[in-house]
């Protein structure tokens, strides 16, 4: 029987590629064979680009033969989330107005991730227009938990997590606007990132909502996390607001360890609403953390009631202009229906998006309008900035803040389908990290009893990514279970 | 019973920067259409906006001749409504602070100074561009202008007739060519002027209900259209009736304003800061570096012309209409004419040349270095100003110096004495009636025998020899 590469983190492959002791070649073919065997119960790709695949596996082996070619992701398969732009495949949002589309450009992410080596395995599913924390929102198809097909993988980056629990690709790229990263990461148990905002571009990231948005990595260690990082990060002239700081070599923060490190924990996040098996193994985590040498110390984010309230008026308003390019007039659906100017917009946007979609893009219609501005979006810029002043105070207190990522753990396909805002509030503890534009990282910390893994959330300082790897890696390798893989075959 | 109008104008002026407002797509006017585009200009998923830093830079010179505080701090806003021929269904444009603000305009009316405020000149993107089918049916969108820079200039409602709207849109024009920050080419769109008008009882200190005049081609259209909406609106007040609050549509066939939208069916925007973009931060050391960089502007070139070549009022104001102008006159004299006859002769006999062809003196083929030679050569006696004044079409046709047609065509001007002389015989030998109509006392033949005298020398002669050595010939005994 073929060796199964498709359990390997991206490291260990990239370093059987490089040493040759195994082609890119064998190794995409090992994915690809993962993901027929498995993808029909996961569901987690919307387009599988097995020819193409293969073939740049080739050109990869090829260039490391003849140009002695050491890529940091050389012969690492990789899935994408549906909202980042690739000139090869489709580029839906999982939408139906954005069916059959081809972007004509790759995002900068992509392009970063081709030069290092990385080999494109295809498209992952999502909730339309990352909206949603469920997967359940694509207009696709429903992507399932990999360790217990019943639950919902989480979202919106549903598919990615999903792809890389299920071992159907090493790492993946996904966005996360309030939490779309790394609450799938912990319902999936795979490390996810949210960098700063601004420390990776958003070009090429179809926007939901643009001050939030930021693309990061779900892989299956702490080491691939900083690789994946330092692959993307980087100021990039076609991203106004991607930053020009140098980009640090991430894989310094490995291997270090913690002691004497402050770690804050938030007062207003347990509170007596955390319980369960998730308080219980995110205590038993910072009981790890302390043994490591870190000093765990009590912070204040005061303003975190109001952080759900300020996220919707904020994303929702943002998403009502970004949406606004989907009328039928250059590309997408234009519904078959429309006879003239006023119907073209009204039922191509009626029948191409979804309802959580047109949910959120009347909501953001209705805070900016005329006489609501103030009272809304306005109140919420500036509730955002003393949420940012919460964290940029507690960080005075700790170097980095840890947290629950999710109050549950994944929940049951279709348990909270009917309720959109028990649905905002399984994001409560992500979407603060969006609002103060830090780093957030989920990994994690156990399992409940029945077999759901359970996410702990690490928050560092503005471009302050390495300690966060640091703390996670640290953690990684001395909080005694291996998360392993998956039982599906 | 008396009223006044008040008036305040909004120009949208699309700057000539080599690439857009946010991409570096061409903005070029002449190109088929959906060429000059990219993913960004086009609305596409995933797309950033990038400011153009040479727009900024524009719109700070527009705000310092028009005496504007420019903004440290400055910041891009999206402007929603759905149109097909707006990309990304928003705008993106400046709100509440503009890159320039509480600046002023002096304008020569009726030989009276009157000061225009300007409220406010703020940067943003030009939509693209719908064509339709004759009758209906099918609808194009050309993207070529799609994110092309613009700039829009809005005035305090300081005007009170349509000549002084008149005089303030000239100006403009003519700083806005000076400064070489737009092509202010009427016809293609990169100057558009909208009126907002209304009018009061004099002495009233509240203002009418004010309509907004748009659509329209040429300042000559707005003055039109300015007069027309304050007689209708006067009209309407006089019947007793009121002014809707609408925007209105210059029909330049029937000579009026036609309603086009009002107040109820207006647009909410839903304006609010572009969060793709950074705002824009101006220090004082960027804008000393762009105001060290401004060209001398009409009015102080003028004087300048009046006491640096004693030209009169009247010749320096037209030498200074247009940069270009100025500049060639300029160079002209440079290169060794004396002021007066240069400024003479690109006024009458270049100037002609240029409007016959319907050129631009900046794409003239005559150099103002061939022009000065020109002129010295008439000066020194070479050719005769006759002469040139059929060198001079030559030269603009040709673009070759004046010595080499000259050389060529033997233009030189016949000043020997000796020879004169014997052609002047000959004239009188050949012409006996005239020569004896001449000595009989009827002067007037002399004219006919200069004529003759300029015929046998290919208009070569020296005028004035040639008729100083006839008379002297024909008052010889014969």
């Amino acid at each position: 029987m073929a060796k199964e590469w498709f359990r390997l983190t991206a490291h260990e492959i990239r370093d059987a590629v490089l040493g040759g002791a195994v082609s890119a070649e064998e190794v995409t073919r090992s994915f690809l064979s993962r993901i027929e065997q498995v993808d029909s119960k996961v569901c987690a790709y919307v387009d599988v680009w097995r020819d193409a695949a293969i073939s740049r596996a080739r050109e990869i082996d090829a260039r490391i033969r003849k140009e002695g070619f050491r890529g940091a992701l050389a012969g690492v398969p990789i899935s994408i989330k549906d909202v980042l732009c690739t000139k090869q495949g489709y580029t839906t949002c999982c939408s139906k107005i954005l069916r059959g589309y081809r972007s004509p450009f790759d995002a900068t992410v992509v392009e970063r991730l081709w030069e290092a080596g990385a080999i494109f395995l295809g498209k992952t599913n999502m909730d339309e227009f990352a909206m949603g924390s469920s997967t359940e929102n694509s207009a696709v198809q429903l992507t399932r938990n990999p360790w217990n097909l019943d639950y919902v993988p989480g979202g919106s980056s549903g598919g990615s997590a999903a792809s890389v629990a299920a071992d159907e690709a090493a790492c993946s790229l996904g966005s996360d606007t309030g939490g779309s990263i790394r609450q799938p990461a912990a319902c999936c148990g795979c490390v996810g990132l949210k960098p700063t905002y601004g420390r990776v571009s958003r070009y090429g990231l179809v926007a939901f909502a643009s001050s939030l948005d930021q693309i990061g990595p779900f892989t299956k260690d702490v080491e691939d996390c900083a690789l994946m990082l330092g692959t993307i990060a980087g100021r990039d002239p076609r991203d106004s607001t991607s930053v020009d700081l140098p980009v640090p070599d991430y894989c310094q923060a490995l291997n270090k360890d913690i002691k004497g490190l402050r770690v804050g924990m938030p007062r207003e996040y347990f509170t007596e609403a955390l319980g369960g098996e998730v308080r219980e193994k995110i205590e038993e985590a910072i009981r790890s953390l302390e043994k490591l040498g870190a000093e765990v110390v009590e912070v204040r984010l005061p303003h975190t009631e109001y952080a759900i309230a300020v996220y919707y008026i904020i994303c929702t308003a943002e998403a009502s202009a970004n949406l606004a390019r989907f009328d039928g007039v250059r590309y997408g659906y234009r519904s078959p229906r429309a006879t003239d100017m006023r119907q073209m917009y009204h039922l191509s946007r009626s029948e191409g998006f979804g309802p959580e979609v047109r949910r959120r893009i009347i909501l953001g219609t209705y805070v900016l309008s005329s006489g609501y501005y103030d009272a809304y979006y306005l109140k919420a810029q500036k509730v955002r900035s003393l949420i940012r002043q919460d964290f940029v105070k507690a960080f005075e207190m700790c170097d980095v803040i840890v947290t629950p990522t999710s109050p549950t753990p994944a929940f049951r396909i279709g348990e909270k389908t009917d309720d959109p805002l028990q649905m905002y509030l399984s994001d409560i503890y992500t979407i603060s990290v969006n609002l103060a534009a830090i780093p957030g990282l989920s990994m994690p910390c156990g399992f409940t009893k029945g077999g759901l893994p359970v996410g702990l959330q690490l928050l560092g300082k503005h471009f302050d990514e390495m300690t966060l790897l640091r703390v996670a890696d640290a953690y990684e390798k001395n909080r005694g279970f291996d998360i392993g893989h998956p039982p599906i075959n | 019973m008396d009223y006044e109008a008040v008036i305040g104008l909004e120009v949208h002026v699309e700057l000539n920067t080599n690439s857009k407002m946010f991409c570096g797509c061409s903005t070029t006017f002449h190109a088929p259409p959906n060429t000059c585009v990219c993913p960004v200009c086009l609305g596409m998923p995933g797309v950033l906006p990038a400011i153009n830093r040479k727009a900024v830079e524009y719109g700070i010179a527009v705000g310092l001749v028009l005496n504007c505080t420019i903004s440290k701090w400055s910041k891009m806003d999206r402007k929603n409504y759905f149109y097909p021929d707006l990309a990304k269904n928003y705008q993106i444009s400046q709100y509440d602070l503009p890159l320039a603000y509480g600046g002023w305009l002096d304008v020569e009316v009726d030989g009276r100074t009157k000061r225009i405020g300007i409220t406010r000149a703020h940067l943003e993107e030009d939509t693209a561009r719908n064509t339709h089918t004759l009758g209906g049916g099918d609808s194009g969108v050309d993207f070529n202008r799609s994110g092309v820079p613009l700039l829009e200039i809005v005035t305090e409602p300081d005007i009170r007739s349509a000549q002084e709207a008149y005089a303030y849109l000239t100006l403009l024009k003519q700083i806005l060519s000076y400064l070489g920050v737009s092509d202010c080419n009427m016809e293609e769109g990169s100057l558009r002027a909208e009126a907002n008008v209304s009018v009061r009882r004099v002495g009233d200190p509240k203002l009418g209900v004010k309509t907004e005049i748009k659509n329209v081609a040429s300042f000559s259209g707005t003055y039109k259209a300015i007069e027309y909406e304050i007689a209708r609106q006067i009209s309407v007040l006089s019947r007793g009736e009121s002014v809707v609050q609408e925007t209105r549509g210059w029909d330049p066939d029937r000579g009026i304003t036609v309603s086009q939208r009002s107040k109820e069916s207006a647009h909410d925007y839903r304006y609010f800061p572009e969060p793709d973009l950074v705002p824009i931060a101006v220090n004082d050391e960027w804008v000393e570096k762009i105001r060290a960089s401004l060209p001398e502007l009409p009015r102080a070139r003028k004087q300048r012309f009046v006491t640096q070549y004693s030209l009169s009022e009247y010749d320096a104001g037209v030498l200074t209409t247009t940069r270009a102008m100025a500049e060639y006159f300029e160079e002209t004299v440079r290169a060794g004419a004396p002021p007066k006859p240069a400024a003479n002769w690109i006024m009458g006999d270049l100037q002609a040349l240029l409007t016959e062809s319907k050129q631009e003196i900046s794409s003239c083929r005559i150099a103002p270095s061939d022009l000065a030679e020109m002129i010295i050569l008439i000066e020194k006696g070479t050719i005769s100003g006759k002469i040139a004044k059929d060198l001079l079409p030559e030269m603009f046709a040709t673009g070759s110096p004046p010595d080499k047609l000259i050389k060529e065509k033997n233009l030189v001007q016949l000043s020997d004495i000796s020879e004169l002389e014997s052609i002047a015989r000959e004239v009188i030998a050949a012409n006996p009636g005239p020569a004896a109509d001449y000595r009989a006392g009827k002067t007037k033949a002399l004219g006919f025998l200069v004529g003759q005298l300029m015929k046998a020398t290919q208009g070569r002669a020296n005028p004035k020899l040639a008729n100083e050595l006839l008379i002297k010939e024909l008052n010889k005994i014969s």
